[in-house]
């Protein structure tokens, strides 16, 4: 079907702006990622998908200005003993980074993977992002996978002694960066991914994940604080046999976020937990869409996904189960909700279950709601003023996504920020 | 200590007046009573002194030591002293009752000008106290009142009493939803906290805590005013003939 004309405009005019990297091998999967976002044309304000976010300013021609946040705030994840790769507005940066040679795990650069033939890397660049593409259309992730300027490749052979950082730098008010991160875990083998940083006025990143039978994944992201960068992050994650993936998000501020996880359960007994806690003060825009697919039987997914909202922010969910036939013993889950601590935020949940199995549990729940008053006067008849006693109700609220956290120093770290913004908005 | 003048108070939202004109005073060092039918006030009276929202003072005041409690926000009480022990303690899901029990301590000390708990020091305090309510390791970890049991949540209440030492505590139905020797654990918490500093108001139907709890006045309260007042008899004359023949003896 042709596209509206409006769409194919405005998609040409973006991908005229774009040239393709000097990309080798991965060349023949860029191309038929361009060829997927002329068919799909990029998002626009009347796509179903996008009824709850604008995608203006993420496809525009030029990224929106966005001014860096001074701060003196050190990494969130600067007490830990990791691995930093370091992106300055989306540019590898060698003298930022750790050397990134480690037990357990080969890294490359994106660039660098045609010249040592890793057939691994070949074999995922683009190909989840494809497979994501139905039964919804993800034009973004596409136009990703064509474009993107950088990247790394991370495979995992055993159990590396410490976590692997991805470290996003702002230094630009005016940077537009494109990344691509391919990961695969092998049988048997575990990982820690971190992700924080801001990374660039607009950011568009994809990452396929891979994990073989028996391996796990541990993903805690922080997006950086800067209160006009805009996002689109896309995770393309597939789980072999009694593999595990959790991932968790925190999103403080930044005008704009869509964070996109698109979740598919392909061996039997595999674990995917996926979930965030935002807080989001004023001119805030939050949309957490995620697609979790089972198609294998005895699976387990979760995705929980808990919202602070103020001073008339918005935040999004769109969430979806869909079992397939055949797998059976399914355990779904999914729980958005929201708290408003006024009048002027809103949330907006669009909870979805398909089933085509017959032995499942499933459940999904969606809430809005404002702080307990109840709650609140019983720790305030015990003396607690009543600023402590709403952050305290605040991060109660958050503690069911932070608990999906399973180390606890990062547990810890993520609530420390989550306590610093509370203090900062006294 | 307490101080109640002629208080007046009808809901925010409605213009139904519920209590309507009491006076009670309560000494340090004594056990005061209150006794009434449903919908008498009495726990009006609990939320009413503690700071809740919901409630509009029309008239008379409420004093603790001197100081207009109806002044204060709920916090400020809690600092001067009031302490309110809940018919119905809250479930705070997400708040874990040592984190909870150690803010609020440290919260009353600062207001007060005193120095915060080491956490070393409020550990000792806390197992201490928990011990002879017979509260174990894990019911202090886990959240607020979640998934405790009636008797669980009770005790749990007379434990923040206990770390707190108010001045002036409330007893709001401390005995509904206990079975005997959970009411005798609990009575035991109370009595172990009476000392010549301290008064207490106990809300109840039943003449069945006041066994446990020995009141030095009763009071009985019906339609929003204090209509008589005794001693430890009065409970018993309650108990044996109800309230029909009080009331029909004050009208």
């Amino acid at each position: 079907m042709a596209l509206p004309q409006a769409k194919q405009t405005a998609t040409e005019e973006r991908l005229a702006t774009l040239s393709l990297p000097d990309a080798g091998c991965t060349r023949k999967a860029r191309e038929a990622a361009i060829a997927r976002v002329r068919e799909m044309g990029l998002p626009g304000r009347r796509d179903e998908y996008w009824k709850y976010t604008r995608p203006d300013t993420l496809v525009s021609v030029e990224a929106p200005h966005a001014a860096l946040f001074d701060g003196e705030e050190p990494d969130i994840f600067h007490d830990f003993d990791r691995l930093q790769i370091v992106f300055i507005d989306g540019v590898f940066s060698p003298e930022q980074s750790d050397d990134l040679t480690l037990e357990g795990v080969s890294i490359d650069r994106l660039e660098d993977i045609c010249c040592k033939d890793i057939h691994w890397a070949k074999d995922l660049y683009g190909v989840l992002e494809t497979r994501g593409q139905v039964p919804v259309q993800r034009p973004l992730a596409a136009l990703n996978t064509a474009f993107a300027s950088d990247g790394v490749a991370i495979r995992v052979t055993g159990k590396p002694s410490k976590p692997i950082n991805l470290v996003y730098r702002h230094a630009s008010e005016d940077s537009d960066a494109i990344l691509h991160h391919i990961v695969r875990v092998e049988s048997d083998a575990e990982v820690t991914i971190l992700e924080n940083g801001p990374a660039a006025s607009r950011f568009n990143k994809c990452m396929e994940i891979d994990i073989a039978d028996n391996g796990t994944l541990h993903h805690i992201r922080a997006q950086g604080r800067d209160h006009q960068r805009r996002a689109a992050t896309h995770m393309f994650t597939r789980l072999g046999k009694e593999s595990v993936y959790k991932s968790f998000t925190l999103t403080v501020n930044g005008v704009l976020t869509r964070n996109e996880q698109v979740v598919e359960l392909t061996g039997d007994d595999a674990v995917a937990h996926v979930a965030g806690a935002c807080v989001g003060d004023g001119d805030f825009h939050h949309d957490d869409t995620v697609f979790v697919t089972h198609d294998a039987v005895n699976c387990e997914s979760r995705q929980v996904f808990k919202k602070v909202l103020r001073n008339g922010a918005t935040g999004v969910f769109q969430g979806k189960i869909l079992v397939k036939e055949g797998a059976q013993k399914t355990d779904g889950y999914q729980i958005s909700q929201s708290l408003l601590l006024d009048d002027d935020s809103q949330f907006l949940a669009k909870p979805e279950l398909e089933i085509y199995a017959d032995d499942v549990a499933c459940s999904h729940g969606s809430t809005s709601g404002a702080i307990d008053e109840t709650a609140l006067f019983y720790l305030r008849s015990r003396g607690v003023p009543v600023a402590d006693a709403t952050d305290m109700l605040t991060l109660a609220f958050l503690a069911e996504a932070v608990d999906e956290i399973e180390n606890e120093a990062l547990s810890e770290v993520i609530v420390e920020r989550l306590q610093g913004w509370l203090s900062r908005r006294r | 200590m307490l101080e109640i003048k002629n208080l007046h108070v009808k809901l925010e939202e409605e213009e139904k007046e519920i209590l309507k004109g009491v006076d009670l005073t309560v000494e340090a060092g004594k056990v005061h009573a209150i006794m009434g039918p449903n919908g008498s006030g009495k726990s009006t009276l609990s939320y009413v002194l503690s700071g809740r929202d919901g409630y509009e003072v029309t008239d008379g005041a409420a004093t603790l030591d001197g100081e207009d409690l109806l002044e204060m926000e709920p916090e400020e009480r809690a600092a001067a002293g009031i302490f309110l022990a809940f018919q119905y303690p809250v479930e705070i899901p997400g708040v874990g009752n040592m984190t909870f029990l150690r803010t609020a301590v440290n919260a009353q000390r600062k207001a007060r000008g005193q120095e915060e708990l080491s956490a070393a020091d409020f550990l000792k305090l806390v197992r201490e106290k928990a011990k002879s309510l017979k509260i174990d390791a894990d019911m202090l970890k886990r959240p607020v009142n979640v998934g405790f049991s009636g008797g669980e949540k009770k005790r749990n209440e007379i434990l923040q009493m206990a770390m707190l030492e108010p001045k002036m505590c409330i007893l709001d139905e401390t005995d509904s939803g206990l079975d005997v020797d959970a009411m005798k654990l609990v009575s035991e918490g109370v009595n172990a906290l009476r000392d010549a500093g301290r008064g207490f108001l106990v809300i109840t139907h039943y003449q069945r805590l006041l066994d446990h709890i020995k009141p030095d006045v009763v009071h009985i309260m019906a339609d929003g005013r204090i209509v008589k007042s005794g001693g430890p008899e009065l409970a018993l004359e309650v108990e044996n003939n109800g309230y029909a023949d009080i009331l029909a003896e004050v009208n």
